[in-house]
């Protein structure tokens, strides 16, 4: 039979926590990085915490990492960050969880709304090239959150760099709101919102530091892992290859040159992206190259240059930095997709020549030598 | 940006003064400064710093500018290469 426990009697476990919020709904959960909920004409809108959480920097790190970098999204609609009025501005970006965790970080103590668009967890600039951050998704998604009842004036604050998928003079006449681009930056915003939406030159003009550089490479380093996975699997098949079977000698070929890989690897997507201003040659396949012979010269250092599987494993070396740095292109802010094609067309016959050069010396050399 | 330069005569940038209004669009959504405006018209003064964006295309309102816009990422070329241009491809 239940018995009521008499309230003064202390019950087993830890004591109880905090309340739940008001704001929880029975089937919805509550995001991290919802403040609570404020009120628009529009019914009721999240706030959001302009203070990054354990959860959103644990998140941020995974995703630079590129786990799962395609499922990290925020819910698109409107968001309200401070208390926002009718005059308040409205910022536009992507629903790329690390994109609005920028944004609202750098919007401490400041009223605004923020409408997010559906650019499937893609940042603002690729969803922008893809044309997901685009002119006919905004236009749909300021309709739908009913913003025209919400502000009354009518003005979009866009970040500059989703200008190549937004026509901002059609907006204007489909919808009647005017486009204004903010910064580049989202540390810039504040001060572009303060000085009424003026942009200096400089928050107009791209940068690409080495701290920029750095958080790409991770991502660089996790596309590669599949089929570095297949490249290891065919080198181990390879150094089985020759007049005689031996397991000692197959064992040493098969660690010499996954050594030789895995320099290209950390040459081409690693050293060539840190060094990028200070390696000779505009085009990234050269840069590559090269770094991937200094690279291929240490792994083999104090091996006689003349053997034939020395060589093989400089040449492979070269080879994948070449090629790794050459697909860095598109982690870049500057090479323009004419360019790319254009030292493709040079880099890749010869990348193609030094590799069967190089599998010519290491699978040959064995009946050779 | 000016220590980062790519190769230089490649861009597919091309403006056509006589339609230009002089707006100022273009230098406002260009990443690279390739623009500016004098007397209400503009000018390409920086064509090698084009990276094929497409943004002042797209935004300029009379079209005076036109650009082949693109990705310039290795893997999504190849695929180009292989499947034509215009087919669906999957990006980097
Ligand atoms: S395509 Fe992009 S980089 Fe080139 S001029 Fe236009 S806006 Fe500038
Ligand atoms: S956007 Fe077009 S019309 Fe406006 S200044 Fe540039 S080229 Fe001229």
């Amino acid at each position: 039979m239940f018995q009521p426990k008499p309230d003064n009697e202390p019950c087993c476990g830890s004591p109880p926590g905090p309340p739940s919020s008001p704001d929880e709904r029975p089937g919805y959960r509550l995001c991290s990085f919802v403040e609570r909920f404020v009120a628009t004409p529009e019914g009721v809108t999240p706030q959001v915490k302009t203070r990054l959480g354990l959860r959103d920097w644990l998140g941020t790190l995974r995703a630079r990492l590129g786990i799962r970098r395609d499922h990290y999204r925020v819910a698109p609609g409107l968001y309200a960050a401070g208390s926002p009025c009718a005059d308040s501005p409205v910022l536009v970006t992507a629903n790329y969880k690390l994109s609005f965790d920028v944004l609202r970080r750098e919007l401490t103590g400041a009223n605004v709304w923020i409408v997010v668009l559906d650019t499937r967890g893609v940042n603002v600039w690729c969803a922008a090239g893809k044309k997901t951050f685009g002119t006919d998704e905004l236009i749909d998604r300021v309709k739908a959150v009913g913003l025209a009842r919400i502000v009354n004036h009518r003005e979009l604050v866009l970040p500059q760099l989703g200008a190549p998928g937004v026509d901002g003079n059609r907006v204007r006449k489909t919808c009647g709101f005017k486009v204004v681009w903010g910064p580049i930056r989202a540390r810039d915003l504040k001060k572009f919102l303060d000085s009424g939406k003026q942009a200096e030159p400089q928050m107009r003009q791209l940068s690409f530091s080495l701290g920029e550089r750095l958080v790409l490479v991770p991502v660089e380093l996790s596309l590669l892992v599949t089929p570095s996975l297949w490249i290891v699997l065919a080198i181990v098949v390879l150094s089985a290859v020759g007049p005689t079977f031996s397991l000692a000698l197959t064992w040493l070929r098969v660690v010499e040159m996954t050594m030789a890989y895995a320099v290209g690897v950390v040459s081409g997507a690693v050293v060539v992206p840190l060094m990028l201003p200070w390696l000779p040659w505009r085009s990234f396949y050269l840069k590559g190259g090269l770094v991937g012979l200094v690279g291929g010269l240490a792994v083999t250092l104090g091996r006689g240059v003349g053997e034939s599987r020395v060589l093989a494993m400089i040449l492979v070396c070269m080879t994948v930095s070449s090629y790794a740095a050459m697909n860095f292109t598109g982690a870049t802010p500057y090479a323009s997709p004419s360019g790319v094609e254009k030292e493709m067309r040079r880099g890749i016959p010869l990348q193609v020549v030094a590799l069967v050069i190089a599998l010519a010396l290491w699978v040959g050399g064995r009946f050779w030598s | 940006m000016n220590d980062f330069r790519y190769l230089p005569g490649v861009s597919t940038l091309r403006l056509k003064e006589d339609l230009c209004i002089g707006c100022g669009a273009c230098v406002e959504v260009c990443p690279h400064q390739v623009f500016s405006v004098n007397e209400s018209k503009a000018t390409i003064v920086d064509l090698d710093g084009c990276m094929e964006c497409g943004a002042c295309a797209l935004n300029c309102p009379v079209a005076a500018i036109t650009v082949s816009p693109g990705v310039g990422c290795a893997s999504y070329i190849i695929q180009t290469w292989i499947k034509g241009k215009g087919a669906v491809i999957e990006c980097c």
